[in-house]
């Protein structure tokens, strides 16, 4: 600390160049903000922000990577416009990411009234670490599992139901029974995520707002909907935001259980993309998937913001 | 006891119920992973399955590290993920430091073009990525995946609020009294945003240990897999003959993540709490 000469008591030790440059105390701390910012700054640029850029310029050519890259304008976005397996796979990365998110909003709020019901403290917080814990295993390895749990013939999922007089639900063989295993294991999964984030919410809520709807005769229902439900609305949209952002980005799950199929039941975008740049070499057309796969993300995300405005209440 | 009352206890029952229900589905393929893990290859697609194994066969253990490299799996996931975290918090707090407590021309402009990144996710820029990747001469190397995560935008925008709520008087005070901007930083501020480091470091420790669309595009080599990888090949190798191999490895590549949210469960639960602050 007081290794700096006593004149420069205002700016503290300024860098030194050689002698030839002594900045003032505002370039000083100019300088410093750069050189903190330098190594994530580079990060960013060379890792996301240039890539965005050079994706929609890939998006122009048609490469192979082994020949040279051949400029074609348009065409990969005209091809892609009349690709029924590209346009599937939106239709189906949608259908999945808007199944799981309203899952996972309207089982996750259910728990997590349920559980602030609980006087205990212990209790609350067993609950909150048991539905935690599927967090911590890996996507993938949740699939491997998940596999064989729901295997057809040999799957333990398949032999409860089957005591239960359901006999041998095709899951990973249908496109509807694939479809639906997905939903049900990422919802398992990320269920937590939703709890946690409402468990939170609800505990910051004043307690003299809840004790007023009563005093005025409020039932538990209309005490849900016209009191707590408005007043937890900015976690609802985080993590209907959040939860659709990572369920547009669906892979692990497919490709570990279905490979995409049966057929291109499971196909989702982003699997879509990986096989045609990485299996079957397009990086041009994968890469203008990509750009539209960026921009239909950018339109949810907008469009749930202004949906935001009229809904949630920021106090 | 008056009936309001006897109604008010039937719902809290109905609703205990309903969550022991709950966790029984939450915890039941955990136990079930665990379980048929310790169960014979020949039982383990058994039915009804031995919930609770009366008799526990480590044989799938010994087996699992003998018939694929686990060992390498694991230790290249403890670097890769251990390097990313580390680098990603010391960036992070650097840059999430400046952003809220140092005055730079563009500071703000910069910071829009992070908040704008932080929304793009990785798949949409995979195929640059991976060009970029080849041409630095990293492919099929612990690095393609360690140098993309060394810095982001996300940790840098946590870091940044935690800084924002901390008094700038402290750091005038030091500065007064000689300190450096560095040492401003790393003696005063750093130390207290122990909490956001925290949280930052345990976000990123369950992102990175887990990660499979990565290791599967930038890794070929089998002496490189991480963990995710190497337990997806496992299963497409071997078909359904070993599942209880299979799963053992499962159980082997949760451990540390179990371990880790049993000490630290508050930082697990706080980073996920801290994204959602506004």
């Amino acid at each position: 600390m007081d290794k700096g000469p006593a004149k420069e008591k205002q700016g503290g030790t300024p860098p030194r160049f050689g002698g030839w440059f002594t900045p003032t105390a505002e370039q000083g701390e100019a300088l410093f903000g750069y050189a903190m910012i330098v190594p994530s700054v580079l990060i960013v640029m060379f890792f996301t922000a240039g890539p965005i850029l050079a994706s929609i310029g890939l998006s122009l050519y048609k490469w192979d990577v082994i020949s040279p890259p051949r400029f074609t304008g348009l065409s990969n976005y005209e091809r892609l416009a009349a690709d029924d397996t590209v346009l599937h796979s939106f239709v189906v990365t949608i259908g999945l990411a808007f199944s799981i998110v309203v899952l996972e909003i309207v089982i996750g709020l259910a728990l997590a009234l349920l559980v602030q019901q609980r006087r205990s403290r212990t209790a609350r917080a067993t609950f909150r670490t048991i539905f935690y814990l599927p967090l911590l295993a890996s996507a993938s390895s949740v699939a491997i599992v998940m596999g064989y749990m729901f295997d057809q013939k040999f799957g333990v999922i398949n032999y409860y139901l089957g005591l239960l007089g359901i006999s041998h639900i095709p899951w990973l063989v249908s496109d509807f029974g694939a479809t639906a295993t997905i939903v049900i294991i990422v919802v398992w999964q990320q269920l937590g995520f939703a709890f946690v984030l409402f468990v939170a919410a609800l505990g910051a809520m004043p307690t003299d707002v809840l004790e007023a709807a009563t005093i005025d005769g409020a039932g538990p229902v209309q005490t849900f909907f016209l009191v707590k439900l408005p007043m937890i609305s900015p976690t609802v949209f985080f993590v209907a935001v959040v939860g659709m952002i990572n369920a547009m980005q669906l892979f692990d799950q497919p490709y570990v259980l279905t490979k995409g199929g049966p057929g291109y039941s499971t196909t989702t975008t982003v699997l879509l993309i990986y096989q045609t740049a990485f299996q079957n070499l397009q990086f041009g057309y994968g890469s203008a998937i990509s750009v539209v796969l960026l921009l239909i993300l950018i339109a949810l995300t907008a469009f749930q913001f202004l949906g935001a405005r009229k809904l949630v209440h920021y106090q | 006891m008056s009936t309001a009352l006897l109604f008010l206890r039937a719902r809290r029952a109905t609703g205990l119920v309903v969550l022991i229900a709950a966790a029984i589905i939450s915890l039941a393929p955990l136990v079930w992973t665990l379980s048929t893990s310790l169960r014979t290859p020949a039982d383990a697609f058994t039915n009804p399955p031995a919930w609770f194994p009366i008799h526990p066969d480590w044989f799938n253990y010994q087996a699992v590290f003998e018939e694929v490299p686990l060992l390498t799996f694991f230790v290249n996931s403890v670097i890769v993920t251990g390097l990313i975290v580390a680098g990603q918090t010391l960036t992070c707090m650097m840059s999430g430091y400046a952003f809220a407590m140092i005055r730079f021309p563009a500071r703000g402009k910069i910071f829009m073009v992070f908040l704008a990144t932080m929304m793009v996710p990785l798949q949409a820029t995979i195929i640059p990525v991976f060009i970029l990747i080849r041409w630095m001469g990293l492919a099929d190397s612990l690095g393609s995946l360690i140098i993309p995560a060394l810095g982001g935008a996300f940790g840098t925008f946590l870091m940044r609020q935690y800084f924002l709520q901390m008094p700038r008087e402290l750091g005038e005070a030091a500065r007064i009294d000689g300190a450096s901007h560095f040492q401003v930083f790393w003696l005063i501020y750093a130390r207290m945003a122990a909490p956001a480091v925290a949280a930052l470091a345990t976000l990123n420790f369950s992102g990175f240990w887990s990660e499979f669309y990565r290791p599967l595009i930038f890794l070929s080599d089998q002496s490189k897999y991480t963990l995710p990888l190497g337990l997806v090949g496992l299963q497409g190798n071997l078909g359904t003959g070993s599942v209880s191999v299979v799963l053992a490895g499962v159980v082997v590549a949760i451990v540390p993540s179990i371990i880790l949210f049993a000490f630290a469960q508050r930082y697990f639960i706080e980073g996920i709490t801290a994204g959602s602050l506004k």
